[in-house]
């Protein structure tokens, strides 16, 4: 029963595949089977948080690793079903399609996290990208710009090209050491480290992952996708997906015995690229959700400098931010879902006056946003101060210091949302109208980015504990 | 850990950050403007009488941090929970819990919409205010330095006047893009002494680089918030723009955020790199003197004028700090809390003008002693302590730091006088024109003199005007001990370093 959250995902996949069969369709129904399917997702994945064991003839390996990216994927899927209820851009037609793609996507997700052999691995990665894809055109046509489909195509393209790297990578891997499966990979290399060919394999299938994180050169798509995607999609892929990213960032970068020096210039590099790329075209994006975007990639070179520590501390520590980046992340989009009348992307003047219109939203965003820039006592300053402080102490004194100027240069364009939410004058935009479910789950998202940014110790303890089990 | 006077029973410096948190909290589940002003009146108020008890059970004869509290937070990064107050932050944390509520009674109806809001960011301004002055544990510092930042942003932008967009977004990056580097240095410092309590950075041998480094890394957030000369243009548009509540926070509290932090931190930590670059913030503190000085002559807005006046009242702050005396320093600490009170008392004062004439033009307030003769005492009063006139606070202040100059540099202390001389002019002229003004005065008859809610606030003002001004000793006592304590530290290391240095010669 170790795999009880992605049986309930897979059922749920099932049910909506009955359900878009059927020729009476009721949104609120529809919506409301998905969030019992995502709640109960939660709870099994909660049940099954301690568990131990593997299927598959060990290509899949349930730990104490993957069960809590499980947990924070769950709930990441619950909060989004309850931010994006409405589905406003989503006709009701295919409203069943894309709650089965988007459990599927999640279905992928897990089994990725629990995938200890690469052709698991690579099959799970693709379920989940490619009912990403799918989702992603789902938008409906609104003045006939087909800005969907010109996501679509160029997530699908990008998607493609990092994918073959991986698999380029993979067919080194496996070339070098005859075997698909991780713990003796990680043997095989030891024995052919010296070799250029291995870390050429690791960065190959690393740079698979990067796209999935949007790190320097892998961050192209990231902007048109999440400016073509509706407000509900771009919700999730803009956070649970970098939760399977992250995940197998760690397991792979655990891989590589020799070369320590060059990966972790390669990874600096990349995360000085990211932050400086991410953060200053930031400063000038007019579209809340591009801008989003944009500080998506400088917060993906954050999570960098945890992962080139190479050390378990910073492996915690990464796993703690991006757990904290998925539920900051969801904040602002719920609240763009809301604000959003019909569906359509918002610039940053149609927060315009927020706080008179709707005071809880406000909040959340405001929040949300104060959280991605890294004031205390939030989610995002604590794991900015662990990442920080862990390349510190590695002796990485250049990297930190550009690292804090970056935070100093993003909380500009946090400011001018929250401005524009709170300073600015609503002029004839209407009030926003939210049931208590939003409110509910606003206060919630709140309390989660308080309480982890203010008592983090356990957290990051029992990630400690977590990426212990897989070295 | 032995520098702390643990103390037995009631947690009174926890119950102090966090009674105005739970009092914010409450306010969320109750609406009406009614509750929320008579609320945090109370709130506050509770909150000031039940920090007399530090005083009344503080210890002037020991160096430690008395009513210290010590609990775990985040092992991982040994980050602890501990507070503690000594002599130089006690008068501090009175001070931000003194002056709160009046704050209060200068917003009673001064803020008009969205009061519950309004007195939620005061409280939780609070929280971070008096947190900021009694943490011992560097991170906790910084959690609340930063933290205080968006309360503060949040007064101003919302409920600030015309140019509230741009003072708030200055306010916010200038301080914020200062501050970045202090948490480099902060985890540079924990990597060196493998902990975050404050007391354990000091007086360590560091090297001289890496003390120069973390000295201009403080310096630079700090010098920001002061604000010194030449990183103060945020003030005059942040103080013009912020509603009476959030100057009145700002001048009193908020910069005196950036001194404390040049005493608790740069003359401890960094002792060499302070010898090394003392002579130069001394020169720029004289600079921020005469620049204050000159530029509030020239202003036509009252609360600019009193704004920059702050610019130059605080050069003499920095300047008191690192002539590194005890005279210096004690007088430092003194003009900090006179600057406190008495710029607090003028932006009351000037907001109540604002309130009636809803202008702060000098030219559109002249002549108003004629029907506001109950007013313009008050304004007489603290004007006079303003630029330091004998009898009053600031004259305390201003006289220990000129005399604890003269016995170290004496051109540095000739720079200084005119400076004074200065305070004086543009005080007077100030003062002169709202109460006489000249033959061409507006009509000023429709105004109303002040009403016993505003004389309430005003009066406790001026009683510590003069009780400081009069009878300082009581004060200085309080802080004595610790400061001679710092400077006897700082001349022991300074001996030392010499010995060191003679001996590798």
């Amino acid at each position: 029963m170790a795999i009880l959250p992605e049986l309930t995902l897979l059922s749920a996949a099932v049910a909506f595949f009955g359900l878009s069969l059927s020729k009476q369709l009721d949104g609120v129904q529809t919506r409301n089977t998905a969030v019992a399917f995502g709640i109960v997702t939660f709870i099994c994945s909660l049940i099954t948080l301690n568990d131990q064991g593997s299927v598959f003839m060990g290509a899949y390996r349930v730990d104490l690793f993957s069960q809590f990216f499980k947990l924070v994927i769950s709930m990441g899927l619950v909060f989004v079903l309850i931010a994006g209820q409405n589905l406003k851009d989503i006709e009701l037609e295919i409203r069943p399609e894309y709650y089965m793609f988007l459990f599927l996507s999640c279905l992928g997700l897990m089994s990725l996290v629990s995938s200890v052999e690469l052709i698991t691995l690579f099959v799970s990665l693709e379920l989940s990208s490619f009912a990403l894809y799918l989702m992603v055109p789902m938008r409906s046509d609104r003045k006939g710009l087909r800005m969907q489909m010109e996501a679509g195509i160029k997530y699908i393209l990008f998607g493609v090209f990092a994918t073959g790297c991986m698999l380029y990578g993979m067919s080194y891997i496996y070339g070098l050491t005859g075997t698909t499966y991780l713990t003796d990979i990680v043997t095989g290399l030891q024995k052919v480290s010296s070799q250029p060919a291995a870390f050429f394999a690791v960065v190959m299938v690393l740079a698979g992952f990067f796209y999935k994180l949007a790190i320097f050169p892998m961050h192209f798509w990231v902007p048109d996708i999440y400016q073509g995607a509706s407000n509900e999609t771009t919700a999730f892929v803009a956070t649970v997906p970098k939760l399977g990213a992250v995940a197998l960032l760690i397991r792979f970068v655990i891989l590589l015995p020799g070369h320590a020096d060059i990966l972790v210039g390669l990874l600096m590099v990349l995360a000085i690229c990211s932050m400086f790329y991410g953060n200053l075209c930031a400063l000038v994006q007019t579209d809340v959700k591009r801008m989003l975007g944009y500080s998506g990639i400088a917060h993906a070179g954050f999570i960098l400098l945890g992962l080139l520590t190479l050390k378990v501390s910073g492996y915690a520590t990464v796993m703690y931010y991006i757990a904290g980046y998925v539920f900051m992340n969801i904040a602002c989009y719920m609240v763009l879902a809301n604000v959003s009348a019909n569906g359509e992307n918002l610039e940053i003047s149609d927060l315009n006056g927020l706080h008179r219109r709707q005071p809880m939203l406000a909040f959340v965003l405001a929040v949300g946003l104060f959280a991605l820039a890294g004031i205390p006592p939030m989610v995002g300053f604590m794991g900015e101060f662990m990442f920080l402080a862990g390349a510190l102490r590695e002796g990485h004194i250049v990297l930190v210091t550009l690292a804090a100027v970056n935070a100093g240069i993003a909380i500009y364009y946090y400011l001018l949302v929250i401005k524009a939410a709170y300073t600015a004058d609503p002029e004839e935009r209407p009030s926003v109208e939210i049931d208590g479910l939003t409110r509910f789950t606003g206060v919630l998202l709140v309390l989660i980015i308080l309480l982890m940014g203010a008592f983090p110790s356990k957290i990051i303890a029992f990630a400690g504990t977590a990426v212990q089990t897989i070295m | 850990m032995d520098c702390l006077i643990l103390k037995e029973g009631f947690p009174l410096l926890s119950f102090l950050i966090f009674f105005p948190l739970a009092g914010a909290v409450v306010m969320f589940f109750f609406s009406g403007e009614r509750f929320a002003r008579w609320w945090t009146l109370a709130v506050t108020t509770v909150e000031a009488v039940v920090s007399i008890p530090l005083i009344t059970g503080f210890d002037t004869t020991t160096v430690k941090y008395q009513f210290a509290e010590m609990h775990t937070w985040i092992p991982q990064w040994h980050i602890n929970y501990i507070l503690g107050v000594d002599g130089i932050s006690i008068l501090l944390v009175l001070l931000s819990t003194l002056i709160m509520p009046f704050c209060v009674l200068a917003s009673w109806r001064y803020i008009k919409t969205r009061v519950t809001q309004f007195m939620i960011c005061l409280l939780i301004m609070q929280v971070s205010m008096v947190g900021l002055f009694v943490a011992l544990d560097f991170m906790l510092f910084w959690v609340f330095w930063e933290f205080m930042l968006i309360p503060m942003y949040l007064l101003i932008a919302v409920w600030g006047g015309p140019r509230k967009e741009y003072a708030s977004i200055k306010f916010f990056i200038y301080t914020m893009a200062g501050s970045v580097f202090l948490l480099v240095a902060i985890i540079a410092l924990y990597l060196k002494n493998g902990s975050f309590f404050i007391p354990d950075m000091m007086w360590q041998n560091y090297s001289t680089t890496f003390q120069i480094l973390v000295f201009l890394a403080f310096f630079l957030a700090f010098a920001i918030k002061v604000p010194m000369f030449p990183f103060h243009t945020w003030l005059p548009a942040a103080h013009v723009e912020a509603p009476t509540a959030g100057s009145v926070i700002l001048a009193s509290v908020l910069l005196k955020m950036g001194t404390y932090g040049m005493l608790r931190f740069c003359l401890p930590i960094t002792p060499e790199a302070t010898f090394t670059l003392a002579p130069y913030i001394l020169w720029l503190s004289i600079a921020g003197i005469m620049y204050g000085g000159f530029t509030a002559l020239a202003q036509h807005d009252m609360k600019k004028l009193v704004a920059y006046s702050s610019v130059g009242h605080m050069g003499f702050v920095t300047l008191g700090i690192f002539i590194l005396n005890s005279r210096g320093v004690e007088g430092a600490i003194m003009q900090m809390i006179n600057h406190g009170v008495t710029t607090g008392a003028l932006f009351l004062c000037v907001g109540m003008i604002y309130e009636r004439t809803h202008s702060r033009e000098l030219r559109l307030a002249t002549g108003v002693g004629k029907y506001m003769p109950w007013y313009v005492t008050f304004l007489a009063f603290f004007s006079l302590s303003s630029f330091g006139f004998p009898g009053t606070n600031s004259f305390i202040g201003e006289f220990l730091v000129l005399a604890g100059t003269f016995d170290v540099n004496k051109p540095l202390a000739l720079a200084a006088i005119p400076g004074t001389v200065l305070a004086a002019a543009y005080m007077l002229r100030m003062l002169q024109k709202i109460i006489w003004g000249g033959t061409d005065n507006p009509d000023q008859s429709y105004l109303k003199d002040l009403g016993f809610r505003e004389i309430i606030t005003l009066a406790p003002f001026l009683f510590f005007v003069f009780w400081i001004g009069l009878g300082p000793q009581p004060f200085i006592d309080l802080m004595h001990t610790s400061v001679v304590n710092l400077l006897q530290q700082l001349n022991d290391w300074q001996q030392q370093a010499n010995v060191a240095a003679i001996i590798l010669q």
